[in-house]
């Protein structure tokens, strides 16, 4: 769907990109994660025609960017906001036109939005008298009016409650599911992790990883379990563990009086054999692969990637 | 893609439909008919009271000179004495005693008149008496000296030279006048009209970046597009307020000068005097008419308009990468001064330069810098510019406004997407690399 090629972008003396390369499959929700400052509100721009890549190229559905292709594209910025003083119904079909709908066009989609939202009500106000929250609703409608095949969100949830977010999340992935594509840019992974399908990590303008998030989950699973063991001596237990598997002590939530431990599965084994093991013990009340986050996985490979350099 | 006009025709009905805009439009034109009149009519008020002025004319040769004027009467006391005339003046309230003593020599005049009343008389009182008294003294002077005061007066020269150009063109002081008139009003118009709109540009491209919804526009729009649109919208509706306050002027004036009577006409009529004398002649609307017509109306026109939108376009894509620089108004200070300065030169230059040699090298200079060309050429032309001057100049301003739009549509492009910092002019320079 979009193809970045080795994208790069300096302003002045300070470069906000290096060679970057993004592949963003069609119809998958694509986190495009990073901590602040590591360039990917410049990358968005750059695909949004906002600023100019200093080299590189863009392709949507294999053609190079032009500048009809915006009305293809909708896009949430993260500085975002609305002409105060504008009615709702004007204001938001104005900008719709701009995005190349026409004004009968617009009109039609925007009742259907204020309907499924059940916001119509709000048509004749203006976006002053409207609180926070309703106003990102309107940003958010403002985003998705003209169907477009590729939505970008910078930051989307930054400042929405959380029955908004939810509500948003939600239309999100319906929109998804109804075949668009969609990016989300953030540096809160956790508020994103659950609902990407691939990622890229960036550092300090450059990317350092991407992919299908499971692969990559996979490709950095540690092969370390978490265990709780109802155990009669627990001391003895601990004592056992700790010399033949290694176990390092780990406190989670339980609604057991258990032995908590952490374990890494031995070479040549599987979960399956540990399991087995394991129970020779005592009752196992929790038995869990350690999964790492996206926010894991971004810490270690910022470490290995500093650690290269 | 059409998205100018939509830009153009949203900023224009988000001006006109602003409450603040709309109560300038309709109280400016009332404040100002207001104002004036108000005045007339208390200057009217002042002028209504009678001054009644008592004389004591000892020497007998100017008490029978004192006319009753409009405002004025003049009383001629008998022969009393002065301390006796003072205390009638004093208890009758009257304005004051002109006392004029017996001399020998009307020589001695010149010092012996006294004037008592309550406060210092006006100025126009004491300038009238003056007249009255001088004319005839300098009248018995002359006959006291054995000459004919009358021969005098049948000899005196009046010189009013007859101006015509090489062409033939016959011009007159009145025309040097008007044209000064022409040429002022249109050079002081574009600087209004630069300074109220140009900040109104400005303040609307402030309102978009305060409201962080031009990060969603440019994803739209290219922001050359947004720039001219709203340069486009916001001067349409400043040709809407113009047009509403010269109508409304207009129409104020008329039913003001109707309630007070004529004398909103007395300033013009001032003029007019002034103008009669000049012109010599009393057929003076006339005169005035055939005057306009022989300006290069034609010439003046095409060129007001292309000044008027040259100079216009330029300072105002240069207010609107002001307001994309920076972050709020309070900003905007120290990127005024460039703006501002070029225009007050314009207009001194115009108003003083011009009218003491409107061909002078200072004036033909600036009259094809860009930033001061069209207030000194539209003061210039009236006095007739050659026509390959006018050219150059006018190509000139429209070269030097594609240049400073593509300028601003940089600073603006790169300016709107900054917050937070208030930029330099070094920084400014660099965002042009970008």
């Amino acid at each position: 769907m979009l193809e970045a090629h080795s994208i790069s972008k300096s302003f002045g003396s300070f470069k906000a990109l290096q060679e970057v390369s993004l592949m963003v499959p069609k119809q998958s929700v694509f986190g495009l994660l990073g901590p602040n400052g590591a360039g990917k509100t410049t990358l968005i721009r750059i695909i949004n025609q906002i600023t100019m890549p200093d080299s590189g190229h863009v392709l949507l559905d294999g053609e190079p960017l032009r500048p009809d292709h915006i009305r293809y594209i909708g896009y949430l910025p993260e500085e975002r906001g609305l002409y105060k003083t504008m009615k709702v119904g004007e204001q938001v079909i104005y900008l719709a036109q701009l995005k190349g709908l026409s004004k009968s066009d617009a009109k039609a989609q925007l009742k259907y939005w204020f309907d499924r939202l059940d916001i119509g009500h709000w048509w004749d106000k203006k976006v002053q008298e409207l609180s926070k929250g309703m106003a990102q609703k309107i940003q958010f409608v403002v985003t998705v009016l003209h169907r477009p095949k590729l939505l970008i969100f910078d930051e989307p949830f930054s400042g929405f409650d959380p029955i908004n977010a939810q509500l948003i999340r939600e239309e999100i992935l319906n929109l998804r599911d109804q075949g668009a594509t969609v990016i989300f840019s953030t540096h809160r992974m956790e508020s994103v992790e659950e609902m990407c399908d691939h990622i890229a990590l960036m550092n300090k303008s450059k990317k350092i990883l991407d992919g299908n998030l499971m692969d990559i989950k996979r490709a950095y699973q540690s092969n370390v379990f978490r265990v709780g063991i109802k155990s009669a001596d627990k001391a003895g237990t601990w004592k056992i563990l700790e010399e033949q598997f290694g176990a390092t002590p780990v406190v989670f939530k339980s609604i057991h009086e258990e032995v908590q431990c952490k374990l890494q599965l031995p070479d040549g084994h599987g979960p399956n054999d540990l399991f087995a093991q394991l129970s020779k013990f005592g009752e196992i009340s929790h038995f869990v692969q350690e999964v790492p986050t996206a926010n894991d996985i971004f810490i270690q490979s910022i470490h290995q990637n500093e650690a290269i350099l | 893609m059409n998205h100018l006009g939509l830009i153009l025709v949203r900023e224009y009905l988000n001006k006109v439909r602003n409450k603040s805009f709309i109560i300038m439009t309709f109280m400016s034109p009332l404040l100002m008919v207001g104002v004036i009149g108000l005045v007339t009519y208390l200057s009217n008020l002042n002028n209504d009271n009678e001054r009644h002025i008592k004389v004591l004319d000892q020497s007998g040769y100017f008490g029978h000179l004192f006319e009753d004027q409009d405002q004025i009467t003049f009383e001629l006391l008998d022969t009393i004495d002065l301390e006796q005339a003072k205390a009638i003046t004093e208890s009758a309230q009257d304005y004051g005693l002109l006392f004029i003593p017996k001399v020998k020599n009307i020589a001695d005049l010149s010092r012996a008149i006294y004037f008592y009343s309550e406060d210092s008389p006006s100025i126009v009182v004491m300038t009238q008496i003056e007249r009255i008294v001088q004319q005839q003294a300098n009248t018995l002077a002359l006959n006291q000296a054995g000459i004919d005061a009358q021969a005098i007066g049948d000899l005196y020269f009046d010189v009013r030279p007859q101006l015509e150009t090489f062409k033939g063109q016959e011009t007159s002081k009145l025309g040097s006048g008007l044209k000064l008139i022409f040429g002022g009003a249109a050079g002081y118009l574009l600087f209004m009209f630069i300074i109220i709109y140009g900040n109104m540009i400005m303040r609307s491209v402030i309102e978009e970046k305060t409201s962080r919804i031009i990060e969603v526009i440019i994803s739209s729009v290219r922001p050359i597009e947004l720039l001219l649109g709203k340069i486009f919208g916001t001067t349409l509706a400043g040709i809407t307020q113009f047009a509403v306050w010269v109508i409304l002027v207009g129409v104020l004036g008329t039913v003001m000068s109707q309630v007070l009577g004529v004398e909103m006409q007395t300033g013009s009529q001032v003029a007019m005097e002034q103008g009669a004398a000049l012109a010599q002649t009393n057929d003076l609307p006339a005169q005035i008419l055939m005057e306009i017509f022989q300006l290069p109306m034609t010439n003046l026109v095409v060129m007001f308009f292309l000044f008027f939108i040259g100079g216009y376009l330029l300072y105002a894509s240069l207010y609107a990468a002001i307001g994309a620089a920076v972050d709020s108004e309070t900003d905007t200070q120290q990127f005024m001064i460039p703006i501002i300065m070029p225009l007050i030169i314009a207009v001194y230059v115009g108003v003083f330069t011009v009218i003491e040699d409107p061909h002078g090298t200072v004036s033909q200079v600036f009259s094809f810098i860009p930033l001061t060309s069209p207030v000194v050429m539209l003061m210039r032309i009236p006095f007739g510019v050659p026509l390959w001057e006018q050219i150059v100049s006018v190509v000139l301003l429209f070269t030097t406004f594609i240049g400073t739009v593509w300028f601003a549509a940089k600073i603006y492009r790169v300016g709107i997407l900054m917050y937070g910092k208030k930029p330099s002019y070094k920084e400014l320079l660099k965002w042009l690399k970008y």
